[in-house]
């Protein structure tokens, strides 16, 4: 079976400063993998190497099976690989249903029509609104996602991952700036993802990582530094030095 | 909002309906066409005046297209005036090709076309990098006459054309009449395909781009051909209003491509609010009619007139007129509700 996501021998460095050093990924589909390691590891960059975001030096990005590591990330984003952002991209000045409209849209393709109302599709304002729904965001449907409190604001950025219908989501630090009190509702969001998506999360709450992922992947200095299951992550005695040690076992995140 | 989370349904049918109907007429945008038609027969003798000011509506609504939709700055949009308005000025003066309404097409094609190219080279880049690249072109395309100055006639011009009557049956009158409807006839056509495009899935496609880039790229939007085929779309409406510019006053110079131009436009816009549609429209009109009043009242300072006009947008209208206007239109709904 081709996986959904493999990276190969992936390289990138800013100015003398190697960020990303021969980094192997899999995975497979409907894969439930985390991506963990102290800051400045080199975690987002890894993320916007796989999108696109940025490009490598070397190596390459495989999308069932298909090389994309000279596509761009629109290109990337409409073959399935979706993403969410560590600090929230969203349109601000926009409703959350128009956020998730224009989603729709551009992963139908509908965005290059110059003439039919946007609003005269049905089937599209739906299918937003079912999104909405199973967030449990629809009462703020017609808010600008700028009034909205943060925790809701990354609710929205997971609703329009959902909404590009991906075959890998890359999850960079949902709960991130999200009171404690309401973290557990993203959470519980990710928990119940589609089982054929295939996932990887960044996430620095160790609660979080050992109960949703199956494989880990602790980055350190840009490069692998182990890879395993959780139980085997756990009693790994280097990784406990390098990073479960040195940050506490729930891993005091900032920025 | 605990009282709200009851109602499932009706906020699902609210948020459904509200997006379905929003690209429905309303009544008030019958407004500034009735003021449009109510001029023609209150100011008889101002019509070459007023065909100005529709001239700069149209212009200043290509403008809102790419900077109030789709977050393009600029200051070259002189660049595609201009272009229109030497369009069917050469056409007229080497050509004799004088039929006004094929003039319009000749002038939205060829700004449409320096459009597409400009625009495929320099929307690779934003900011104050896009502000120098367009300010360039418009200079480039300026210099470009001034160096050809026997063909384009240079800072002289091309003085006195004349045009064939309308549809072969209209000819140009003393005070513009003809020509006053003919802009608003255009201006109407031309301001229906804007209407259209901003309320289409690719119009909210722009909106998204002047939200939030980064996420346009995550979602799958091809930015850039986005921005190529709306800057294409503005440059050809601006390139018929500059032709309907050099139509109704039978001349055109090298000053259409002048940066005044490109920069009056975009204050005209900002002033009455950018984003709106309708911003173009009273931005505009206010504008050249204050600049119109402030200088005759003092030919030497009128221009001291515009600014305290500007100074005073900017402090109490940061939004436009139109923004003020929303502004109270929200705190009386508010006031009904409580």
């Amino acid at each position: 079976m081709t996986a959904a996501l493999q990276v190969e021998k992936l390289k990138r460095s800013f100015g003398a400063l190697p960020v990303t050093r021969d980094v192997d990924l899999t995975l497979e589909r409907g894969a439930r993998c985390a991506l963990i390691g102290p800051n400045g590891a080199g975690k987002t960059t890894l993320v916007n190497l796989i999108t696109g975001a940025l490009k490598p030096q070397s190596g390459r990005v495989l999308l069932n099976g298909e090389d994309i590591t000279a596509s761009s990330q629109a290109e990337r984003a409409r073959r399935g690989l979706a993403r969410t952002f560590q600090i929230n991209q969203l349109f601000r000045g926009l409703t959350v249903l128009e956020n998730l409209c224009m989603t729709v849209g551009e992963r139908d393709g509908d965005c290059n029509n110059l003439w039919r109302a946007a609003g005269s599709k049905r089937g599209v304002i739906d299918e937003a609104i079912g999104y909405l729904e199973s967030l449990r965001l629809t009462d703020d449907a017609l808010k600008l996602v700028r009034e909205l409190p943060y925790g809701r604001q990354r609710l929205v950025e997971i609703a329009i991952a959902l909404a590009q219908k991906p075959r890998v989501l890359l999850l960079d630090e949902p709960a991130a700036g999200v009171p404690s009190s309401e973290s557990h509702l993203i959470l519980d969001v990710v928990a119940a993802l589609d089982p054929d998506i295939a996932v990887l999360i960044i996430e620095h709450d160790m609660d979080v990582v050992f109960r949703f992922a199956k494989e880990i992947t602790v980055l350190v200095q840009g490069a692998v530094f182990t890879q395993g299951t959780p139980a085997e992550i756990m009693n790994n005695e280097q990784v406990r030095a390098v990073y479960l040690g040195q940050e506490g076992h729930r891993g005091g995140h900032h920025g | 909002m605990a009282a709200s989370k009851t109602t499932g349904a009706p906020a699902r049918e609210r948020a459904a309906n509200y997006l379905a109907k929003r690209h429905r007429f309303r009544l008030a945008e019958a407004l500034p066409w009735l003021i449009a038609i109510a001029v023609f027969f209150i100011f008889p003798t101002r019509m070459t005046f007023g065909s100005q000011v529709l001239v700069m509506v149209m212009f200043a609504l290509s403008l809102d297209l790419i900077l109030g939709y789709a977050g393009i700055v600029t200051l070259g949009h002189a660049a595609f005036f201009g272009v229109g308005a030497y369009t069917v000025g050469l056409a007229a003066a080497r050509l004799e090709w004088t039929e006004p309404i094929s003039g319009l097409f000749a002038a939205a094609i060829a700004a449409g076309l320096v459009g597409f190219i400009t625009g495929w080279f320099l929307l690779r880049y934003r900011g104050l990098t896009l502000l120098m690249l367009t300010l360039a072109t418009a200079i480039l395309l300026q210099e470009t006459g001034n160096l050809r100055s026997d063909i384009s006639g240079g800072y002289d011009g091309l003085p006195g054309l004349t045009f064939k009557p309308l549809l072969g049956m209209f000819d140009y009158d003393l005070y513009g009449h003809t020509y006053y409807l003919y802009v608003l006839a255009v201006l109407a056509v031309v301001f229906y395909l804007v209407r259209r495009i901003v309320y289409s899935p690719f119009g909210q496609a722009l909106t998204g781009i002047r939200e939030n880039v980064r996420r346009m790229h995550a979602i799958g939007s091809p930015v850039h051909r986005r921005l190529v085929t709306v800057y294409t779309i503005a440059a050809a409406i601006a390139g018929v209003a500059g032709a309907l510019f050099t139509q109704t006053n039978a001349y055109v110079t090298l000053t259409v491509f002048d940066f005044d131009n490109s920069a009056k436009v975009m204050v005209m816009l900002i002033l009455g609010g950018t984003g709106r549609l309708y911003g173009a429209f009273v931005g505009a009109a206010i504008y050249m009619v204050l600049e119109d009043y402030f200088s005759k009242l003092s030919p030497t300072f009128w221009q001291f007139g515009i600014g305290l006009m500007l100074v005073l947008a900017v402090l109490f209208a940061p939004r436009g007129i139109l923004g003020v206007f929303e502004r109270f239109g929200n705190y009386l709904s508010e006031r009904k509700r409580s």
